[in-house]
């Protein structure tokens, strides 16, 4: 009993340690979401059923990386929303660990940089964990098919955090164009260099 | 030799040093990781901006200090973000960092960060340790905790 008891737990232990390991797969459903907004209010994945979809993207206010692709994360919600692609952010971070990450200054944030999309805050971690989301920047986009917003792309913004003169692939452009057209995504998986999410201790 | 045959030509060439023998392209990194030295090597991937990475430089410290069996190298990816490699080499005499420490100048990380682990999101810090003698190896995409390094060294044996 002692012994079964003990390995109920450090499973459990392992569970809520444990930063990533598998996440949605592509094509997958994403389970609806419910975290609150910078202007105080709960927002849902599900309050989104107009949209042909959601660039869903975990980001904060801290990394170098998420500072790099600032500009280019609010002209995605420029260029897509009118599209049927508004992006929803999420601040993944722990607080405790990363104190700019706080409700407050995402709050700050998302009126210095006059975001016009959701700028969500993650506390449980959760949707974080649920999504399999390890750094920041990290783009998950959605495509609805009625009730469901199914995982078409995972990955980086683009391949040149440094230089955006230096860009040769905007994956996620290509991969919402490729939706937007009625096309299979050809890169569904991306990979870039990022800060991880930092995570509450178990 | 060749140095020694440009030196006749181009005149003295100055001893080479580590900071100006630091930058390193993907293809030597990989070659240099799979070669069998004898030691079993420990590769930390990390960058001036990664406070994680920065508190766990300190087991890399001691590692490479206490263990000669072992090979401790940091291997900086700031120039991902910043092509100015000074920044790295600046903040390694700052720190007075003993360990080996490269500098990757590659772009377009997509194309690249599978070859070192598929399971490597990509995300800072991340650290391989390989023993090329019987290709055991291990890799750990998050930061280290005290002793963890000493762990990882022994499922490698």
């Amino acid at each position: 009993m002692k012994r079964v008891l003990l390995l109920v737990l450090s499973v459990f232990v392992f569970t809520a340690a444990a930063p990533l390991e598998g996440g949605y797969q592509i094509g997958d459903a994403v389970a609806d979401f419910k975290l609150k907004n910078v202007d105080g209010r709960m927002v849902n994945l599900s309050d989104y059923k107009d949209a042909k979809g959601v660039i869903v993207i975990f980001d904060c206010n801290t990394c170098p990386y998420s500072r790099a692709y600032n500009k280019r994360i609010i002209a995605l919600n420029e260029k897509y929303a009118t599209q049927g692609y508004p992006v929803i952010a999420i601040n993944p971070n722990d607080p405790g660990k990363s104190a700019g990450d706080s409700y407050d200054n995402n709050v700050a944030q998302a009126k210095d940089k006059g975001y016009k999309f959701a700028y969500l805050t993650d506390e449980a971690q959760e949707v974080t964990r649920a999504f399999g989301a390890t750094n920041t920047p990290h783009v998950f986009i959605v495509q609805r098919n009625g009730q469901d917003f199914k995982l078409a792309y995972i990955g980086a913004i683009d391949d040149s955090a440094r230089d955006e003169s230096a860009i040769k692939n905007k994956y996620a452009e290509q991969a919402i164009d490729a939706l937007l057209q009625g096309k299979a995504v050809t890169s569904t998986k991306t990979k870039a260099i990022g800060c991880t999410i930092k995570w509450k201790n178990a | 030799m060749v140095i020694v045959v440009t030196g006749a030509i181009l005149g003295p060439v100055p001893p080479l040093s580590a900071q100006q023998n630091d930058l390193i392209r993907l293809e030597q990194l990989k070659k240099s990781i799979s070669e069998e030295t004898g030691r079993i090597q420990v590769i930390n991937f990390w960058a001036t901006w990664c406070a994680p990475c920065i508190k766990e430089l300190p087991l890399f410290e001691a590692l490479n200090s206490d263990r000669k069996d072992v090979r401790v190298r940091l291997v900086s990816l700031d120039m991902d973000l910043d092509p100015n490699p000074d920044k790295v080499r600046n903040f390694v005499s700052r720190k007075k960092l003993k360990s080996e420490v490269i500098i990757l100048n590659e772009k377009d990380p997509n194309s690249w960060i599978d070859q070192i682990d598929e399971a490597w999101s990509g995300a800072l810090p991340a650290t391989l340790v390989i023993n090329n003698k019987n290709g055991k190896r291990k890799f750990v995409n998050r930061q280290l905790k005290p002793g963890e390094l000493e762990k990882l060294l022994s499922e490698v044996q």
